[in-house]
């Protein structure tokens, strides 16, 4: 191990259900629970929700992508029949402060534009009305003066800029936002001490999840209670209240945050605090409860949670041998007009840099570029899908510099089973794996020699046929460090280390088990893996369990489904619920029969005497007798009428960063491995490209559900493809966002994915976590990518095309095929 | 603004109504019918989320104004189970694991009946083509397309049992 690393100690394991074989529930693709609720269209979504004389909201947004406000006018508006209110910047800023910032020093963002606009899209101005029509048709009278700055673009040019080009000159001298350079391990040796150092100039643009549903809030104001009561779709809400209390000059204890199903979210919901503290405000100003669901149009260029959008200088030093030494880049990110979550991207992307191989150290400087475009958000691998493409980029740059076969490179520098836990330069920790598995299950499966041979035959024949593989990482259960590690030493700003997730379990004396969780259902399918897990642990059917979701004051501890961690985390919760509740069903049920609590098991729903077939107490009799009966058992407050149980799991392993920064410390331990392969073949004269075969081996531990993990893998893969293929936010030099609709934004149909996609499994189970459980809702974006774009590189090889920059949509890929032909005959 | 008096069937019930000539016909169903199944994903025809059956055919509700739909039968997702027994095709959603969030699956519920109702059998193929037309961001498709070709199956069967056979 790098002396650098020496003081990251890897904490013991808190594990108590070991991984096993014969599990009865946790391994069955069981059924959804949500189910049958949502296809009989009952589930309960946030523009379903309707509060008495509710009234509702329309915005009026920036045309403009830099500007100062000159004047508003609101007084058309205001005059039209049915219009409640119409609100200026100025006018919310009386009734809200600006919107809580994890970037530290923060940068101003006011959730209705104050002065100037930033981007096309932000809020100046809105109206509440009788309903959403006239609301709209007021927002059209609403009229602005403006004048117009200059708009910042380009990446690098605005990381230039001064004067009026500056976004934030209140905040920073410039639109830099952030710079800072990490060492980890000893790069400058590795690097001088390399063979060949491969160097490529990568971009990866920008795109967003675009979940069918928009956000939206309903919020209600008291002024007697002095509180606000808000429906909202966010994936946080037992946390927000904590960070958006200040915004609304409320303490967190008075705002009651009520969960809703949520119609997808893939991170482009985690917080949402900005459409909260809108919306909010604007029942406080009106008066009434207003409801305010984004437009399409609204969603795509204000909803703060567009995707990474960065450029990469990376070098990777590599020995004669082939063995890959050491990593390192500067990244600019085009972050947009705001920093909300600080370049926590970055944080996160720390947890798997170096891929799953064994490079020895690794350096980055970091340049946080703010620009007059949406501001970035959580996207389904936030900002590890871009290195895990970086690294496998530079893992096929070094296999063709060298003249090596990629596939056994890669097997060459590969972590091998038995040196896990891994540490990796960073400082996180891969638990558990076996990389060769997934490697060799992929290759199995996908037929690969064969498909090589096939490609290169058809290449022979003039077809722009290839295949391309790629091994990735996968990290699972997040650790909040991600979010400030990166920030300058001397203002890290909010240190947050707890990642806890809670469930409160009761057996009612009817003897159904009333279940409640603390964080929402956004598609994953928390109720479903609680209900397998519970059933497993307390010997139950999952049918005897009813859901319920707490509200940011009746719950505590839920941080939600992000990061890939709620199922590692609610097992946890589970475990120790099961635990407790197993406590107090064998200390009653134990004095039911006469026996001491030593003497009794939990056995198929009743406690049972040990070695008896015949004496038991099922758990819906101790629970009534236990509720409605209390004299007959004991006095002593053990014996306190009821069965119910709270109990929460903190982050299984995780340690601080080291206070130079060293090291980050453990922060993303839980880690999955993923091998995606596949054979494309290109249309040179369109830039088309067919997907001709797919293969994805996922490792994430034991499966809890196998189906349901399956449906995660594919709906990722399709995210990967779109990412890859078709997916792309086009400015144009006046900041114009172009394309903000689903017609232009071309995510991929049924008919765009592979017609014969094999998915496998390995499980390496991890030694921390309850039964083995990894997390597994990033992985298909996590891989994809990266074969694709090896595997066009593939096809094109005999035309010398090189993908350093996605997407590669039709007319981009034709474009570097026209600048490979028209550069071979020059 | 002058409103405008319609007749419609919508889950097998006549509904009465008087609605501005400009509502939606996805916000007649949502908002002024109260039945929230139908799900408005981006109101320009693209997405499928807010397809309702409109006389047999699987359409945006959010292209057409209420007021179009004079006369029509219609039927939502809430028209689809009956008591509390989910239609084969849900049933095969369910099965199939067709859905994650859902917001997309009451559009897709639409398209398949259209689907079923024209072509039993179909060939995934087909089934692909169909459902081209209606966007799910968390699936990818592959158990969409599986339940579809479960609830055709199911169908059938269950028209093999209901049509009498000659003796």
């Amino acid at each position: 191990m790098s002396q650098h690393l020496k003081s990251n100690v890897i904490p013991p394991s808190r594990q108590r259900e070991m991984p096993r074989a014969g599990l009865t529930w946790i391994g069955q693709s069981m059924k959804r629970v949500e189910d049958p609720r949502i296809l009989s269209g009952k589930g309960g979504y946030i523009d379903d929700v309707a509060v008495p004389g509710m009234a509702h909201a329309a915005m009026v947004s920036s045309p403009h992508a830099h500007a100062r406000i000159v004047s508003i006018d609101t007084s058309k508006a205001k005059a039209l029949p049915g219009v409640i209110g119409v609100y200026t910047g100025d006018d919310m800023a009386t009734v809200v402060d600006p919107c809580p910032s994890f970037a530290s020093p923060p940068i101003t963002q006011h959730p209705m534009s104050i002065g100037k606009v930033r981007h096309v899209g932000e809020v100046v101005a809105a109206v509440v009305a009788e309903d959403r029509y006239i609301a709209e048709d007021a927002a059209e009278l609403v009229e602005v003066e403006w004048e117009i700055l200059p708009a910042n673009v380009d990446i690098e040019a605005s990381a230039a800029a001064t004067g009026d080009a500056l976004l934030h000159p209140e905040d920073r001298e410039s639109n830099v936002a952030l710079d800072e350079s990490f060492s980890f391990g000893d790069v400058d040796q590795h690097f001088a001490d390399a063979h060949t150092v491969v160097k490529r100039r990568l971009r990866w643009q920008r795109s967003s999840a675009q979940a069918i549903e928009t956000c939206g809030v309903v919020a209600q104001f008291d002024p007697f209670k002095g509180g606000y009561t808000i429906h909202s779709n966010s994936n946080f809400y037992n946390f927000i209240p904590f960070v958006i209390g200040g915004s609304l000059r409320v303490s967190p204890g008075e705002l009651r945050i009520i969960p809703v199903l949520t119609g997808g979210s893939f991170g482009s919901k985690v917080f949402n605090h900005k459409i909260i503290i809108l919306t909010a405000g604007l029942a406080r100003l009106a008066g009434v409860p207003v409801k305010y669901i984004e437009d399409r149009l609204e969603h795509f260029t204000n909803s703060d949670s567009h995707g990474s959008d960065r450029l990469y200088d990376a070098e990777l030093a590599v020995a004669e041998d082939g063995t890959f030494t050491s990593l390192r880049f500067t990244v600019m990110d085009d972050y947009g007009a705001y920093l909300q979550f600080g370049v926590g991207t970055h944080g996160n992307a720390m947890a798997q840099v170096t891929g799953p191989y064994q490079i020895q150290s690794f350096g980055m400087r970091v340049i946080a570029v703010l620009t007059n475009k949406t501001q970035q958000g959580p996207y389904r691998g936030f900002g590890s899908e871009v290195t895990n493409w970086v690294m496998e980029r530079m893992a096929d740059a070094a296999a063709e510099e060298m003249g090596r076969d990629p596939v056994a490179l890669r097997e060459q520098n590969m972590i091998q089973p038995d040196q896990f836990p891994y540490m990796i330069p960073t400082g996180n920790i891969y638990d558990s794996g076996n990389f060769q598995k997934v490697l060799a299950e992929a290759k199995s499966m996908f037929d690969f020699d064969g498909w090589r041979d096939k490609a290169k035959a058809m290449r022979a024949e003039g077809r722009c046929v290839g295949v391309g593989l790629a091994t990735c990482m996968e990290r699972s259960v997040y650790g909040p460090t991600e979010w400030w590690s990166l920030n300058n030493k001397e203002t890290p700003g909010f240190t947050l280390t707890s990642t806890p997730e809670g469930i409160t379990v009761r057996l009612d004396p009817s003897g159904k088990m009333f279940v409640t969780l603390n964080s929402p259902m956004v598609g994953n399918s928390p109720e479903t893996v609680v209900a397998q897990i519970l059933a497993e642990r307390l010997t139950i059917a999952p049918e005897d369990i009813v859901f319920n979701y707490s509200d940011s004051q009746s719950g505590f501890n839920g941080v939600g489904p992000q990061g890939s961690r709620f199922t590692a985390m609610i097992a946890g919760a589970c475990v120790s619920a099961a635990i407790k509740l197993e406590e107090r069903l064998k200390r009653f049920g134990a004095h039911m029969l006469q026996r001491r609590p030593e003497d009794v098991e939990l056995r198929n729903g009743t406690v049972a005497v040990k070695g008896l077939n015949d004496q038991e107490k099922p758990f819906g009799e101790i629970a009534l007798t236990s509720s409605f009966f209390r004299l007959s058992f004991p006095d002593g407050e053990e014996f306190d009428s009821g069965l119910e149980t709270t109990a929460v799991y903190d982050h299984p392993l995780s340690t601080d960063p080291a206070e130079d920064r060293s090291h980050l410390g453990i922060f993303y331990p839980i880690v999955g491995h993923i091998c995606h392969i596949v054979a494309v073949e290109v249309d040179p004269g369109t830039g088309k490209v067919e997907i001709l075969d797919y293969a994805a081996v996922h490792d994430n531990g034991t499966m809890v559900n196998p189906r349901t993990l399956a449906g995660q893998v594919w709906g990722g893969t399709a995210n990967g493809i779109g990412t890859t293929l078709s997916e792309q936010f086009i400015y144009d030099a006046d900041g114009q966002f172009t394309n903000p609709n689903f017609a232009e934004f071309a995510m991929p149909t049924a008919n765009e994915m592979p017609r014969n996609f094999k998915l496998g499994h390995v499980e390496t189970p991890s030694p921390f976590t309850e039964y083995g459980i990894k997390g597994g809702g990033e992985g298909g974006r996590l891989g994809a990518p990266s074969a694709l774009s090896s595997a066009i590189e593939d096809a094109l090889s005999d035309h010398g095309v090189k993908i350093t920059s996605l997407p590669v949509t039709p007319p981009i890929l034709r474009g570097l095929i026209r600048d490979a032909e028209q550069g071979a005959t020059a | 603004m002058t409103k405008v008096s319609i007749e419609v069937n919508v889950n097998g019930r006549t509904r009465h109504a008087t609605v501005p000539p400009r509502m939606l016909l996805s916000d007649f169903i949502r908002h002024e019918l109260s039945l929230p199944g139908t799900h408005v994903g981006c109101e320009h025809g693209v997405c499928g989320s807010c397809n309702v059956v409109v006389d047999g055919r699987a359409v945006r509700s959010c292209l057409m104004f209420a007021v179009q739909a004079e006369g029509a039968e219609i039927t939502t997702v809430e028209g689809l189970a009956q008591g509390d027994d989910l239609h084969p095709i849900q049933q095969a959603f369910w099965e199939e694991h067709g859905l994650q969030c859902g917001f997309c699956t009451p559009g897709m519920l639409a398209t398949a009946q259209e689907l079923l109702a024209q072509n039993p059998d179909p060939s995934d193929d087909e089934i692909r083509e169909a459902i081209s037309g209606n966007l799910c961001r968390c699936t990818g498709y592959e158990f969409i397309i599986s339940a579809i070709r479960s609830a055709a199956a199911k169908l059938r069967e269950r028209e093999s049992e209901t049509t009498l056979q000659p003796v």
